[in-house]
């Protein structure tokens, strides 16, 4: 398998609602990507992007956007309506074809201008549960309930882990939420719906960001340095049907540790996609990891979930960890549907 | 064996509060004094309204150049239809109208008579009265002709 590397990462700071247009924040974090990777332009061959209409309430939203990339003459380019790590690996499978050497993928969130709650409803079965109108908040405390029913984790655990990103955060400047209140505080808010609290719960939040990819021969041909090797990439799903799901596990997650090859070596450091605070837990108990991996150092998506923008942020933290020599190898895990219904594990390497 | 069923119906209502963004804010918010600004790409191209990033070069548009309201018919449309929420009963003209100075037109209708609708007809706006100005391009109510000669083909065929 021919070998790709991150070589570029860029993100706007996440904020609760940004005064940019999609086009206008994808173009600055297009531009950041391709300064911290040198690529020029024009040397990009492949373009792929992730965002959804639902979000923003207008139909290919994606195409506005692509105005920020500088389509003419014509470019190779594709879209998924998905979170931009989705589209990460649409142009990691496209660069193992051979033809193509570099690729820049983006993603944008613009999550402030509806009722994500809501909003989110559509991404739910259409026949059996989206009539009910179960909101996101409401599926994911059906979650937490299933682990403490199950007697995995409490309350107090939930908010360990809020406690924990918000303060990793405080180092992130492209974070939101940068501090946290004691645990013994966080307890005291009243639930919003079942087992949930409000720092269980991530913020809302507009972003983008960009990733640059490249193969080994664009690398050593331009003497790029600053690089973090990709060595395994697998995404799985689970049951759509929530009824039909242990939600206090995470197969998909499982299998797609075991395909990317996680547990070759030791994980220096981890992002895990988990907007709601138990659904870190559930990927730890799943992903094993040793207590040396740093877990979500960047503050995770407690600290800042711009929606389809988070996971792909996740791998770029991750890779910013290799190429700045804070691990040596990298897990970064994305999420996509209700209650971590789609997983996807990507694992990073220094050379 | 009862009636299969073949539909169900599961309504749903979500609003929106969309973004304009920077550049279209600023287009917007200049209707209001009767202005059209458009602004110039790298490529020397002015958009109007303004795109946000250049979609030949992916660069953002930094220059903001002021129109006048004062533009030439490319091409245009009769609509003979009566659809909700229009504005003019039928039959009228709907064109699209090149700013003097702009490289790109905007869709507007064109008032008058629609037999006298032409291509290269020399257009002006008529904007609504002053305290109904707003931040949309309703804030023009159509292009009505300036009375001069038309423009020569040659002066907006790259523009159709």
């Amino acid at each position: 398998m021919r070998d790709v590397a991150i070589i570029g990462f860029d993100q706007l700071p996440n904020v609760r609602r940004t005064h940019l247009s999609d086009v206008e924040m994808v173009q600055r974090v297009i531009e950041g990507a391709l300064k911290d990777s040198k690529v020029e332009r024009k040397r990009i061959d492949f373009w792929c992007s992730g965002s959804a209409d639902m979000l923003v309430g207008r139909p290919f939203s994606f195409v506005s956007a692509l105005d920020a990339i500088g389509a003419w003459p014509p470019v190779s380019e594709s879209h998924v309506e998905m979170d931009g790590a989705w589209a990460l690996y649409e142009a990691w499978v496209r660069l193992l074809h051979g033809d193509f050497h570099t690729s820049l993928v983006y993603c944008f969130g613009e999550a402030s201008t509806g009722d994500l709650r809501n909003v989110l409803v559509t991404q739910l079965d259409p026949y059996y549960v989206a009539p009910l109108a179960p909101d996101s908040i409401s599926v994911a405390a059906l979650q937490a309930q299933a682990l403490v029913d199950q007697g995995k984790y409490t309350e107090r655990d939930f908010a360990e882990v809020a406690y924990r990103n918000r303060k990793a955060a405080a180092t992130n400047e492209k974070a939101y939420l940068r501090d946290s209140d004691e645990v013994d505080t966080l307890l005291q808010e009243a639930p919003i719906v079942g087992l949930l609290r409000k720092h269980a719960c991530p913020p809302i939040t507009d972003g983008a960001c960009a990733v640059v990819l490249a193969t080994r021969e664009y690398v050593e041909a331009n003497n790029i340095e600053a690089v973090a090797w990709i060595r395994g990439f697998d995404h799985r799903i689970d049951e759509h049907d929530l009824g039909a799901r242990d939600l206090a596990d995470s197969p998909s997650t499982r299998i797609a540790a075991e395909k990317a090859g996680a547990k070759l070596g030791a994980i220096d450091v981890a992002e895990l996609h988990a907007p709601v605070a138990h659904q870190e837990l559930i990927l730890r108990d799943v992903l094993g990891f040793d207590a040396s991996t740093k877990i979500n150092p960047s503050g995770g998506c407690l600290a800042a979930n711009s929606m389809m923008v988070a996971g792909l942020t996740r791998i770029g933290e991750a890779a910013n960890a290799i190429r700045e020599g804070r691990a040596k190898r990298a897990l970064a895990h994305a999420t996509s549907g209700p209650a971590l219904q789609q997983n996807l594990i990507c694992i990073l390497e220094a050379e | 064996m009862s009636e299969p069923i073949r539909r169900i119906r599961t309504p749903m209502r979500l609003e929106y509060q969309i973004q304009a963004g920077a550049d279209l804010t600023n287009f917007l918010q200049k209707l209001t004094e009767k202005r059209i600004v458009g602004r110039r790409s790298p490529t020397g191209k002015v958009y109007v309204p303004p795109r946000g990033s250049c979609p030949v070069t992916g660069l953002p548009m930094l220059e903001e150049v002021e129109l006048s309201d004062v533009g030439t018919v490319t091409t245009f449309s009769i609509i003979h239809m009566e659809f909700e929420g229009q504005r003019l009963p039928p039959p009228y003209a709907v064109g699209t109208v090149l700013l003097d100075g702009a490289d790109l037109p905007l869709f507007h209708i064109i008032g008058g008579a629609v037999e006298d609708v032409r291509m290269g007809m020399r257009v002006r706006a008529v904007w609504v009265p002053d305290e109904e100005l707003e931040p949309t391009l309703e804030s023009i109510l159509y292009f009505e002709s300036t009375g001069e000669p038309d423009a020569p083909y040659e002066s907006y065929k790259e523009h159709i």
